[in-house]
C-alpha cells in the first residue's frame, strides 16, 4: 500500500445548548456550567419521564442568519437537525479559513468543489407533529377518528409538497453540500450515537484514498420533539426524574447513583483535511486524527439497548484505533467516553477503559460531555471530538460536572475544576443504541510538527 | 508501493417483489415479468397512486436460526435477514468453521423502519389542540405511551437491520449504515469494498433493505409528484426511458452480498462470483429537488469508478466491444432522471455511449429505494454469469434525445464481462459500482 495520507482537523464547528462554536461551549466547560434546563420552551413534555433537555435557545441561533441571502428561502424546508448541521458547517468553514460558494465576495473557492467531500451523521428525523397533525385533522370521520380514505382524496393535499424532503436523513448533507458547493463524495451515516465518529471515519478514508482533500464531517441531531422523546424513553436512555429535579445534576456519568441520560440537541461539523494539503495552504492543524476504528457489539436483546457483560467489541475498537495510530496506551493522556450517565452503558465504558489501560485506568482523566450538552444522538460524537481537539490545542482539561460518587468504577472521572494539563493524545470513543462502536485517537499538533 | 487487495463477491441474496430466490427472480426479470399490483398493505384506493410492487407471502422465519431473537424486527430487518441468509449460504459461510467473526463487518444502506401508522396517526389526531393549532404535548404523551410499543419504536431506527444481521451471523467487525436515499445500498457496497481494500475487514455483509409502502411513505412521494399515477394496468405503469413515462413505482425488499478479499475467499475454498473493480461517489451540490441538468454529478461518479477500474470510457475494449458490456441504469421512470442519466452516460462514454446496452429493472420490480442499488448490482452479476441482459419493460415510445440502447421489452443474450451500475439519490448523491467477471 502507498503511505497513507495523514489527516488533520483544521476547523471546528460544534453546535450545542451553549450556542454556535467552540468558544461558548468551552467557556461553559471551564466553569462547570450545564446546558440542561426544562423542556417547557419547546412543548409540554410533562407527560414523559424526563421533561428536561439541553436545548439551543432560539435567541442564540437563527439559521437564516448563517446561510447566504439567496438560500434563506430553503430554510423553510429544513428540519431542526438540518438547521443545526447548516449552522455547524458555516462555523467549520470559517474556522478552517476556507472560502466556499457561501462566502461573501468574489474570491474563488479555496478548494475545487470536486475535491471537497461531506459526511454528516444523522438520526431518524421525526416529522413535526404540529405540522403533520394540522393536515391529519382535516381527514377525520364523524367520530373524530382518522379516515384514510379522506386523507388520500383531499387531506394529504394540506401537506406542503416538499414535506418528505424535510425528513430524509441525507438532507443535512444535501443542504450543506449545496450551500458550500461540495461536489466530492458525500455520505450520511445513521448509526445513532456512533454516527458522527463513523462519518469522520468515512471522511478519513475518502481523503486517504485520494478522492477528496478536505471534508466537512460530523453529525447533528435534535430529538427535542414528542416522537424523539418517546423513542429515547423507550430506548431506556433517559433518567426518570421528578418534575422538580435540579436539571444540572441529573446526569452523573460513572457515579454509583447514576440514573440515566438527558436529551440534548446539537452536533458539529469539523473540517477534516489531508495534512499535505493543509500545510500547502499555510494552515496550522488543530490536531491530528491519528487513528480510527469501528466494531459491532453482540447484544443479547438484538437491538442494543444494552450491551452484554461479556462484550469485547469496544475494547477491540479502541485497541485497533490505538494500533492504527501507532500509539501506545501509555501515550493517552485523557479519554472522552460516551459517558452517558446510563448505568449499564457507563459500565461498558468503564470495563473497556480498565481492560485497555490496566492499572493506568484509575489515572487517565475522563472528559464527560453529556452533563453539559445532553445526549445529542448522531451529533454527540462531533461535540466529543471538538472538545478533545480543543483540550489538545489549549492543553487544558475542563471541569467535570454533576455530583459524582465514583464508587468502585476504578476510573478518574476528571478534575472538579478545570486545569492545565500536558496532553499528548486523547482517545474518543462512542457506543450506540444498536451496538455500533467507534474509537478515535487524536494527537496534539505543536510547533508545526506532531508531538 | 503495493496494490490494494482484490475484492470479490462470493454470495448474493435478495427478497424482492419478483420473488425471494436468485433463480426465480432472474427468470422473471429475463421474461420481462412485472411485480406491480394494487396496494394491499393499506387502503390506498383514494390515493393518487393505488399500486406498488409489494412482497407477498414472505416468511422470514425460514431463513434464520432462531426467529425469537428477531421477534420484534421491522419489515426492513426481516427482508434483510432473508437476503443475507441466501448470500451467506451461497458463500458457503454456514459451513465455514475457521471464520474470524471479528474480521467480518457490516455495511448496509438500509432505510428507516415503518411507522406504527394507526397508533401514530391516532395519537396525533387525538392530541390536536384546535384552539392553539398545535399538538397538546401532555395528551400526545399519554396517548403515545398507552398505544405505541417500546420495541416497535426502537426497531424503526435505521441501524436496526445491521443489529439484526450482526446477531444472526454473530459478526463483530466494523458496522455502518448509510442512508443516502435511493443511492444508499450502492454507496454501502462501495464503502464496504474500500474497507476491505484498506485491510480493516476480511469480509463484509453489504447491501440494503427498505420499504416505504405505507401511508405516509406513499403520501410523501405523491406530494413530490415523483410516483406514477398511471391509470391502467399497474404492470404498465413503470416506463423508464419511454416518452410517456410519468414517475416511478414503489417497490420494496432487500439485496445483500457478501464481499471479501480474494485471498480470503480462495483460502476457504469459496467461489468468486465476480470482482468489484471500481467505485465512485459524488454529490450534485445543486438543488434539493432537481438533478444537475448536465448530469455533472452522475458523470463524476462514473468517471471516478472507471478510473479506479482502469477502464478508458472513450476507447473500445481490446476485443472490439464497448468499454463496458452493460449498464444497470438508475432508470426510475421520472422525466428528469431518465433524461439526465442518458445525458450523463453520453458525457462519459462519448461516441461509444450508443454501443453500450443499458436497462432499468425498475420497470419490472419497482423502485426499492435504499435497497435498489444492491438488487441492481446482483442483477449485473447474474448477467455476467448467464450471458443475458434483462430488459427495460414498457418501452414503446422513443423520446427525443433518449437514443441509447435501453434493451427494450425483451431480454437479450450477450457476452457480458464488465458491468457498471448507477444509482442517484434525492439530495444529490451519485454512486457507481463496476463489477467484472472473475478470472485468475
Amino acid at each position: 500500500m502507498p503511505t497513507p495520507r495523514r489527516v488533520v482537523f483544521t476547523g471546528l464547528g460544534p453546535v450545542s445548548a451553549f450556542g454556535l462554536g467552540i468558544e461558548p461551549l468551552w467557556a461553559a466547560m471551564l466553569e462547570g456550567r450545564s446546558g440542561i434546563t426544562s423542556l417547557d420552551s419547546r412543548f409540554d413534555a410533562s407527560g414523559f419521564e424526563c421533561p428536561f433537555a439541553a436545548s439551543l435557545p432560539a435567541e442564540n441561533f437563527d439559521v437564516r442568519k448563517v446561510v447566504p441571502k439567496t438560500y434563506r428561502k430553503a430554510t423553510k424546508v429544513m428540519a431542526r437537525d438540518t438547521e443545526l448541521a447548516v449552522g455547524a458547517a458555516a462555523l467549520a468553514v470559517s474556522d478552517a479559513g476556507l472560502v466556499t460558494r457561501a462566502t461573501d465576495g468574489d474570491e474563488p473557492p479555496t478548494i475545487p468543489p470536486s475535491r471537497t467531500g461531506c459526511h454528516i451523521g444523522a438520526g431518524l428525523i421525526a416529522a413535526d407533529v404540529d405540522e403533520l397533525s394540522a393536515a391529519l385533522v382535516t381527514s377525520v370521520d364523524d367520530d373524530g377518528e382518522f379516515d384514510i380514505g379522506k386523507w388520500g382524496e383531499v387531506g394529504m393535499g394540506n401537506l406542503t409538497p416538499l414535506w418528505l424532503l424535510k425528513y430524509l436523513p441525507n438532507m443535512l448533507a444535501c443542504h450543506v453540500t449545496i450551500i458550500h458547493d461540495c461536489q466530492g463524495p458525500s455520505n450520511t451515516i445513521t448509526c445513532a450515537e456512533a454516527s458522527s465518529g463513523l462519518s469522520i471515519g468515512e471522511s478519513m478514508r475518502v481523503i486517504m484514498r485520494g478522492h477528496a482533500d478536505i471534508c466537512l464531517s460530523g453529525g447533528a441531531e435534535s430529538k427535542l420533539n414528542p416522537m424523539g422523546l418517546l423513542r429515547q424513553q423507550y430506548a431506556k436512555r433517559l433518567a426518570h426524574v421528578p418534575a422538580d429535579a435540579t436539571p444540572e445534576s441529573i446526569v452523573r456519568p460513572f457515579s454509583s447513583d447514576a440514573a440515566g441520560g438527558v436529551l440534548g440537541e446539537g452536533g458539529g461539523i469539523l473540517a477534516l483535511e489531508a495534512l499535505d494539503h493543509a500545510l500547502d495552504r499555510g494552515i496550522e492543524p488543530i490536531a491530528e486524527l491519528a487513528g480510527l476504528s469501528a466494531s459491532q457489539a453482540m447484544c443479547s436483546d438484538t437491538v442494543g439497548r444494552a450491551y452484554d457483560d461479556a462484550d469485547v467489541s469496544v475494547v477491540r475498537a479502541i485497541e485497533a484505533a490505538l494500533s492504527s495510530a501507532k500509539c501506545d496506551p501509555s501515550e493517552v493522556d485523557a479519554i472522552v467516553p460516551l459517558g452517558s450517565g446510563i448505568p449499564w452503558m457507563d459500565a461498558v465504558d468503564a470495563r473497556a477503559i480498565r481492560e485497555v489501560f490496566g492499572s493506568r485506568a484509575a489515572e487517565i482523566p475522563l472528559v464527560t460531555i453529556v452533563p453539559y450538552v445532553g445526549l445529542c444522538g448522531a451529533g454527540l460524537g462531533a461535540i466529543a471530538v471538538s472538545v478533545a481537539a480543543q483540550c489538545l490545542r489549549e492543553q487544558k482539561l475542563p471541569a467535570r460536572i454533576g455530583s459524582i460518587d465514583p464508587g468502585d468504577c476504578g476510573l478518574n472521572c476528571g478534575p472538579c475544576e478545570s486545569t492545565d494539563a500536558e496532553l499528548r493524545s486523547i482517545l474518543v470513543f462512542t457506543t450506540s443504541l444498536g451496538g455500533q462502536n467507534v474509537a478515535m485517537l487524536l494527537r496534539r499538533w505543536t510547533n508545526g510538527e506532531n508531538s | 508501493m503495493t496494490t490494494p487487495p482484490r475484492v470479490v463477491v462470493t454470495g448474493m441474496g435478495w427478497v424482492t417483489p419478483l420473488g425471494c430466490s436468485l433463480e426465480e427472480v432472474w427468470a422473471r426479470l429475463t421474461a420481462a415479468d412485472s411485480g406491480m399490483d394494487s396496494i394491499t398493505r393499506f387502503d390506498a384506493r383514494t390515493f393518487p397512486t393505488t399500486f406498488a410492487a409489494e412482497i407477498k407471502d414472505y416468511d422470514f422465519t425460514q431463513y434464520v436460526r432462531d426467529a425469537s431473537i428477531h421477534s420484534t424486527a421491522g419489515l426492513n430487518s426481516k427482508f434483510a435477514l432473508g437476503a443475507a441468509s441466501q448470500a451467506w449460504r451461497q458463500a458457503g459461510l454456514y459451513d465455514c468453521d475457521s471464520l474470524d467473526r471479528s474480521r467480518v463487518g457490516l455495511y448496509l444502506g438500509a432505510g428507516e423502519g415503518v411507522l406504527d401508522t394507526p397508533n401514530y396517526l391516532q395519537t396525533n389526531v387525538h392530541s390536536w389542540d384546535a384552539a392553539n393549532r398545535r399538538v397538546d404535548g401532555r395528551r400526545w404523551a399519554e396517548s403515545a405511551l398507552r398505544t405505541m410499543h417500546d420495541l416497535t419504536e426502537v426497531e424503526q431506527e435505521p441501524n436496526m437491520p445491521i443489529a439484526h444481521l450482526a446477531r444472526e451471523f454473530e459478526v463483530t467487525g466494523p458496522a455502518f449504515n448509510c442512508l443516502t436515499a435511493c443511492a444508499a445500498s450502492t454507496q454501502a457496497i462501495g464503502e464496504a469494498f474500500d474497507i476491505i481494500r484498506r485491510g480493516e475487514a476480511d469480509l463484509m455483509i453489504s447491501g440494503g433493505t427498505h420499504t416505504m409502502i405505507h401511508p405516509l411513505g406513499v403520501t410523501g412521494f405523491n406530494r413530490l409528484t415523483a410516483l406514477s399515477t398511471f391509470d391502467g394496468d399497474p404492470a404498465e405503469a413503470s416506463r423508464p426511458f419511454d416518452r410517456t413515462r410519468g414517475g416511478f413505482v414503489m417497490g420494496e425488499g432487500s439485496g445483500i452480498v457478501t464481499i471479501e478479499r480474494l485471498d480470503h475467499a480462495l483460502a476457504r475454498g469459496a467461489t468468486p462470483l465476480a470482482e468489484i473493480v471500481g467505485y465512485g461517489s459524488s454529490c450534485d451540490a445543486f438543488r434539493i429537488t432537481d438533478i444537475q441538468p448536465d448530469g455533472r454529478g452522475a458523470a463524476a461518479a462514473m468517471g471516478m469508478a472507471l478510473k479506479q477500474a482502469g477502464i478508458d470510457p472513450n476507447a473500445p475494449h481490446a476485443d472490439g466491444g464497448p468499454p463496458i458490456d452493460y449498464i444497470s441504469a438508475h432508470g426510475t421512470g421520472t422525466k428528469e432522471n431518465d433524461s439526465i442519466e442518458t445525458r450523463a452516460v453520453k458525457r462519459v462514454f462519448g461516441d461509444l455511449a450508443g454501443t453500450i446496452p443499458m436497462s432499468s429493472i425498475k420497470s419490472m420490480m419497482g423502485h426499492l429505494i435504499a435497497a435498489a442499488g444492491a438488487v441492481e448490482l446482483i442483477t449485473c452479476i447474474m448477467a455476467i454469469d448467464r450471458g443475458v441482459l434483462p430488459p427495460t419493460r414498457n418501452l414503446h415510445h422513443p423520446d427525443e434525445g433518449l437514443d441509447l440502447d435501453y434493451v427494450p421489452n425483451e431480454s437479450r443474450e450477450a457476452k457480458v464481462t464488465t458491468c457498471l451500475s448507477n444509482n442517484f439519490g434525492f439530495g444529490g448523491q451519485n454512486d457507481t459500482l463496476i463489477v467484472t467477471r472473475y478470472s485468475e
